[in-house]
């Protein structure tokens, strides 16, 4: 009688403490007071910022960047409710806008980097994609970010330009999640950035396309007056934009971003 | 209604932190609803891609549930009154979707049904195309629901035992009459809930979907899926339509538990009628 009853209680403890287990440990706020610089960085920016952060770390001694990567509009969300963080590197320019506007920026933005859209392919290109229109013949599969985020508002405006009516069987929620989907074969071609096809190494193969250059995505980063490092949040902005921030980027596939 | 008068008094310091569970559930839920816009919730939720989403969740997640029935019925009662080897690890199997992130069962899903998966290849030939369509929707909300119903179904066979069964099955009913004429009516309450539950679950399915099934309005963009998506751009939107799907969530759970809670020993059904002696017995 008390075996089958129990059943659904250890389930039930199971996943309580499997959750909880999942949240422990992330909630060591990183801030300042202990030479710590919180960056929270663009989820496109993670391996250029990991390279980055490394080489910034060896030039101060006694500073420990703490990286938190994400969508740039859940990070916008996260600083705006209180998250602890020093520096904020967004990429597209609402997202930088919206804390700019909440008053929580340290001085101006600073463009650091611009990224193109690449259209990406399974390897060998088995749906032969040459083009930006070839993106909408009929049986091609393609899969593109959702309008609501920058990838997708980029691929949006391409398509305007060029009068060319996209029909993707999927409308991602990140360019991840899109090129996820090319890796793993499911889709004849995608909509990602230049800087992602780099980073999948073989996995997909690049078809370039001339159109990307009217719709090229900025990428700003600031110092947050809510940071309890200022100085070295000054810094670190500082080393984005300068030669040694500039050289790992444009080795990641970003374009320079004076503006 | 029994039992007003307890036997013993519960603590008091129970109170306060049962208070204290029930706010960490209740709380979240009153602080998002403190932010709905209220003046365009109409026009937020009753947005295209939001009743187009709606519409999805609902119609997928019947689908999902009835699925659910059709193949968790016959597992649950292999589970319960089944003899073979190994049917702990099965049911231990079975179960996992419970404590796997979704994300994962998506990603087992992609290499069962995707182009290049276990299975791919052959529905390719066959004409059949899963990923990015409205069945592989179905496919991940199953894939999470079908644990619910396995659980509720084989605690109410364990608990409801088999004395009814082994009574028809002397006066000389088929393995078949006893099922569908004995077991099925007893466990109905049990089958039930456990419909209901994995409804619900269905309804709420995002991970497994978002990475499997892919987002596209009206084909695999479910309301959670556009909640996600909102969020983006117009947490207003997101806030309004949470709040229904919270809503549609609160309907269910009453639905699914609105008998007085599990039934504990026979008081399942009313309709064999027999002695029936406290705690199951032994059968």
């Amino acid at each position: 009688m008390t075996r089958p009853r129990k059943l659904p209680a250890l389930l039930l403890a199971a996943v309580l403490t499997a959750s909880l287990a999942g949240c422990a440990g992330k909630g060591t706020a990183a801030n300042g007071s202990n030479g710590t610089l919180a960056v929270f960085a663009a989820a496109s920016l993670k391996s250029s910022f990991t390279d980055i952060a490394e080489r910034f770390e060896a030039r101060h001694p006694g500073i420990a960047v703490a990286l938190s990567f994400a969508g740039s509009a859940d990070l916008a969300a996260q600083i705006s409710q209180g998250a602890p963080a020093d520096v904020f590197a967004s990429a597209d320019a609402r997202n930088m806008a919206k804390l700019q506007d909440a008053g929580l920026l340290d001085g101006e933005a600073r463009n650091f980097a611009t990224n193109t859209l690449a259209i990406a392919v399974p390897p060998g290109n088995p749906a032969g994609i040459n083009s930006f229109a070839d993106l909408a013949n009929s049986g091609t599969r393609l899969v593109a970010c959702a309008r609501q985020v920058p990838c997708g508002a980029a691929a949006a405006s391409v398509a305007e330009k060029t009068g060319i009516t996209l029909r993707p069987v999927s409308e991602e929620n990140s360019v991840t999640d899109v090129l996820g989907k090319v890796i793993s074969g499911e889709a004849d071609a995608g909509l990602v950035y230049a800087t992602d096809v780099r980073s999948a190494g073989g996995r997909v193969d690049s078809v370039p396309f001339p159109e990307a250059a009217g719709a090229v995505n900025a990428y700003p980063v600031a110092a947050l007056a809510g940071g309890g490092n200022i100085a070295a949040a000054r810094d670190f902005v500082d080393f984005v934009s300068g030669p040694e921030g500039q050289e790992i980027l444009a080795a990641a596939g970003f374009g320079p971003g004076a503006t | 209604m029994t039992g007003h008068q307890a036997y013993t008094g519960i603590p008091r310091w129970l109170y306060g932190l049962a208070a204290l569970a029930a706010l960490v559930v209740v709380l979240p839920l009153a602080a998002m609803a403190a932010r709905v816009n209220w003046a365009n919730f109409l026009p937020l939720v009753t947005s295209e891609p939001a009743l187009a989403a709606l519409g999805l969740s609902l119609r997928t997640s019947v689908a999902s549930a009835g699925l659910c029935v059709v193949l968790g019925v016959p597992l649950a009662v292999v589970l319960a009154r089944g003899r073979f080897p190994l049917s702990g690890l099965l049911r231990s199997l079975v179960l996992l979707p419970l404590v796997l992130p979704p994300v994962v069962g998506g990603i087992a899903l992609l290499y069962t049904f995707g182009r290049q998966g276990l299975l791919g290849g052959t529905l390719e030939v066959l004409g059949l195309r899963i990923a990015f369509s409205t069945t592989a929707v179905i496919l991940a909300q199953t894939f999470v629901a079908l644990p619910f119903l396995v659980v509720s179904l084989e605690g109410a066979l364990r608990t409801g035992g088999q004395r009814y069964e082994a009574v028809a099955a002397t006066l000389g009913a088929s393995p078949g009459t006893v099922f569908r004429r004995v077991t099925v009516p007893l466990v109905l309450p049990g089958l039930a809930s456990g419909a209901v539950l994995s409804f619900a679950r269905s309804l709420g399915e995002f991970g497994a979907t978002l990475t499997f099934a892919g987002s596209l309005q009206g084909v695999t963009r479910t309301l959670p899926l556009e909640i996600y998506l909102q969020r983006e751009t117009d947490p207003d939107a997101a806030v309004a339509l949470s709040l229904v799907l919270v809503a549609v969530a609160v309907a269910v759970v009453a639905l699914a538990y609105r008998r007085p809670a599990r039934p504990a020993g026979n008081k399942a059904t009313t309709r064999p009628t027999a002695a029936a002696g406290p705690g199951g017995g032994v059968t």
